[in-house]
């Protein structure tokens, strides 16, 4: 497959899921803003901007309503509902001859809503509702019409990444400046985790046990080790025959070292240190994007043209 | 036609020849159930699907850029139809052009037996600009130079199909053909189905075929890819929409590489031989070695890679001399000259203005002639007398006078004219129409219809669509009867009724017949006893 065109699927993939995962990470914020007594919303506020990678004046004093204008409506803004789903719109455009018919309209039919939603900046619910349900179909249609091929192995291992790095972002709202951030059933909930977790723990929600799903669990496909997981796997397709017997390649690596630290360290150990690990997660991902781009999606030298080189 | 509401009253032909009624208000055969489909509708009725018609343009991104911005390609509501024997006159006719476009061009860049035997004027190709001494002696795979033409037709006021012009450079407009097919099938499928139209999918399975036949010799499965300015162009939707129905790769320039004189696209997999490219890039901007050395939307070393003949580029570099407006005036004799044949199709009459006689009379009578620059594309730079103002026509004299070379003149024609849905019900607009004509070789394969062209402004006669023109799905008929003929050979048929058909299987607690029910009346007997009981449940 074209380098370029391989970016591009790498990117929708990364783009819809981060849309899915910033409006369930919005919905919980509003939520915590709304029923915690004690929280500083500004400080909050700055907090979430923060943990989003988002800059912003630090003597502003942050309403709902802006972080919102920035996560949810701003379509200029990459960490943003509507800029994420306008880029993955414009990048479908670009791989428009290797993506199925389908998936080309349900992106570009979304991007074409949006304006219903951003116009007003009204009843943000109902629009994290339309989100989700948007980036369901999306995937839904992908995973039923693209073959198995390196298409979908560049379009899930954005995927994968993405959700790796967006749930740490979540996890860190745990403990935003401020407040005392959200319950775990409330993170359980956001993560469409909830029933999944009674059904396997059969027990109420306990701390520990919670983090455990969350962070590691093998078989939800929401916790961040499956999501690590996967991505690996999908190196390992795309790799293919070229594959070094004994090197796994440095993306994998990264990966996972960051799976492994999960998975191998007493959950206490990471529950007392959550902002610090769930970083580590997100400069993993960072770490394996750059690497994949830099193995895939650029030329093995840019070739300099000028007439007097002749 | 006494009830006011249908969408044809108050339509009435003016000069031109109207496609759909003549003179009499009569409606022409091929129009016939078109017509009456469309009475049975109200004007309400008919705007509304135009308006889902634009709107599934919108959702699909058949769209081009404006200025910058969006817009859903505008395609009306109301087909155009050419009958059978008239499509027996222009597909034979566009194949015998593209034939004579061929021996021209070959000729062009070989020997230039057309110069000695004086047929064509040595300084005329000379001075063309798109005459390229960089491709002379280059020897196609298989003689192919005109993979994809357009060329563009007209139909003046007697109803007479004339050749307005060749394109064999770049054309576009296909995608538009292929999506206006499939969206008014799915807005009008009883006419589709009851009027046997031809069918114009098989457009990109030909081409495909036509490229990976003109594969350099010795290349078995042919690797073919579509190169594309960019994700900018105004017709990326094409580019993208053909890489698509073919299944190959749509590449940009950046993403080609030429090393020891073969072409090769980069890939997550390393480096990729291309052997055919269809190239959507103007020849200028090809190869910045051999043209413009700014120019980054093609690969340095393509076109020495093309001399060595290690890859085709399709359509060949050079042929625009060919659909120079001036080389169109001899086009008529170098059909008699090649080919030994009378044209099939006429040209409109033209002036050439580098002649004296022929300047002096269009000076005179500028005021009611179309003036055209030779290289123009995109309806730029046309001046139509009658419409032109005092200022425009001084200035164009002076235009002309400095530079006869550069100019043609033509009669106005009247352009035949289509009920078209305006905001006042329909409306005759005038109308073209280019067919796209494939040459693999053996055989010009010219695309059953092709795209129409329709200016949406009253009396307004320039059709291009980044001048407001419009387009309109042609429908030529004569299809199904065609199939009926063609019917397949009993054997070969299969046999539907003799086959045991495989059960659809389901959950069992679902089929088990009557189950359900006797679940409810089971209940139903239970609670039957006594309310006091039912309540302890």
């Amino acid at each position: 497959m074209l380098s370029r065109i391989a970016e591009s699927l790498f990117w929708i993939g990364r783009y819809v899921e981060r849309a899915d995962n910033t409006a369930r990470l919005l919905d919980v914020h509003l939520n915590v803003l709304l029923e915690d007594p004690w929280v500083d919303e500004p400080s909050a506020n700055a907090s979430l901007l923060n943990v989003m990678n988002v800059s912003f004046e630090p003597d502003a004093v942050l309403t709902q309503r802006d972080v919102l204008a920035t996560l949810a409506y701003d379509p200029e803004q990459l960490s943003s509902i509507a800029g994420s789903l306008m880029a993955a719109r414009e990048n479908a455009r670009r791989a428009r001859e290797v993506i199925s018919t389908e998936v080309w309209h349900s992106l570009n039919t979304t991007r074409m809503e949006l304006r219903r939603w951003t116009g007003g900046h009204r009843r943000p619910h109902e629009y994290f509702d339309w989100v989700r349900e948007r980036t369901a179909v999306t995937r839904g249609l992908a995973s039923a019409t693209t073959s198995r091929d390196d298409v979908w192995n560049f379009l899930e291992l954005g995927r994968s990444l993405e959700r790796a790095d967006m749930i740490a972002r979540l996890l860190m709202t745990r403990s935003l400046d401020g407040t005392t951030g959200p319950d775990w059933t409330t993170l359980l909930r956001t993560c469409s985790a909830h029933e999944a977790y009674l059904r396997t723990v059969r027990a109420l929600v306990v701390e520990e046990r919670a983090a455990e799903f969350i962070l590691i669990d093998r078989y939800f496909p929401r916790s961040i080790a499956y999501n690590l997981n996967m991505a690996e796997e999908f190196l390992t397709r795309i790799e293919g025959e070229e594959r070094n017997r004994t090197l796994a390649g440095r993306a994998q690596l990264a990966l996972g070292r960051a799976r492994t630290t999960l998975e191998y360290s007493p959950v206490r150990e990471v529950l007392d240190d959550l902002r610090n690990q769930m970083q580590a997660v997100q400069q993993a991902c960072a770490t394996a994007s750059d690497l994949i781009r830099d193995r895939y999606f650029l030329p093995d030298a840019t070739v300099a043209w000028n007439q007097e080189a002749l | 036609m006494t009830d006011a509401a249908t969408p044809w009253s108050g339509y009435a032909p003016v000069a031109a020849w109207d496609e759909a009624m003549d003179v009499h208000g009569e409606v022409r055969e091929p129009y016939r159930r078109v017509y009456d489909e469309l009475e049975r509708m109200s004007r309400e009725d008919l705007t509304a699907r135009a308006e889902a018609l634009a709107s599934t343009y919108l959702a699909q991104g058949v769209t081009f850029d404006h200025a910058g911005e969006e817009r859903p390609f505008p395609l009306d509501i109301v087909p155009r139809v050419i009958g059978s024997d008239e499509w027996d006159i222009i597909s034979p006719g566009v194949a015998q052009r593209v034939r004579t476009l061929e021996a021209f061009l070959a000729d062009v860049y070989g020997s230039q037996r057309c110069v000695t035997d004086g047929v064509v004027p040595r300084k005329l190709i000379a001075t063309s600009q798109y005459f390229y001494r960089a491709v002379a002696g280059v020897e196609p795979a298989n003689g192919v130079r005109v993979h994809v033409s357009g060329i563009d037709l007209v139909r003046d006021s007697q109803g007479i199909w004339r050749v307005l012009e060749d394109n064999v450079r770049v054309p576009s407009g296909v995608s538009y053909v292929l999506s206006n097919r499939r969206a008014m099938s799915q807005m009008f499928p009883e006419l589709y189905g009851a009027m046997g139209i031809r069918p114009v999918l098989e457009y990109s399975r030909r081409l495909r075929a036509a490229l990976a036949k003109s594969a350099p010799e010795g290349v078995h499965d042919p690797t073919v890819v579509v190169l594309t300015p960019g994700v900018y162009n105004s017709a990326y939707y094409e580019h993208s929409l053909l890489a698509r129905t073919m299944g190959v790769e749509l590449v940009e320039g950046r993403d080609l590489e030429t090393v020891n004189g073969h072409v090769f696209m980069r890939t997550t997999a390393g480096r990729r031989r291309v052997d055919v490219i269809y190239r959507r890039v103007d020849d200028d901007f090809l190869d910045p070695v051999k043209f413009r050395p700014n120019s980054s939307l093609g690969a340095p070393g393509l076109i020495n890679a093309a001399r060595l003949g290690n890859v085709t580029i399709a359509n060949a570099v050079g042929n625009g001399v060919a659909d120079d407006k001036l080389i169109y005036t001899y086009m008529p004799d170098l059909t008699r000259y090649y080919l030994g044949e009378e044209p099939i199709l006429p040209n409109v009459d033209t002036w050439r203005l580098e002649e004296p006689e022929a300047r002096e009379e269009v000076l005179d009578r500028l005021e009611e002639l179309v003036v055209k620059p030779v290289d123009g594309a995109g309806g730029k730079g046309v001046l139509i007398g009658p419409n032109a103002s005092r200022a425009q026509l001084a200035e164009a004299r002076a235009t002309i006078q400095r530079d006869p070379r550069g100019w043609i003149a033509q009669p106005v024609i009247q352009l035949s004219t289509v009920p078209t849905l305006t905001e006042d019900g329909l409306e005759p607009r005038h109308v073209d129409l280019r067919p796209f004509a494939i040459n693999d070789g053996e055989e010009q394969w010219v695309l059953p219809g092709g795209l129409t062209r329709v200016a949406l402004e009253r009396g307004q006669l320039i059709v291009n669509s980044s001048q407001g023109g419009g387009s309109k799905d042609t429908w030529v008929l004569g299809g199904a009867r065609q199939w009926r003929r063609h019917r397949a050979p009993v054997e070969g048929r299969i046999e539907l009724s003799g086959m045991a058909s495989v059960p659809q299987s389901s959950h069992p607690e679902d089929v088990a017949a009557g189950q359900q029910q006797q679940q409810q009346q089971q209940q139903q007997h239970r609670q039957a006893p006594g309310a006091t009981e039912g309540t302890s449940c």
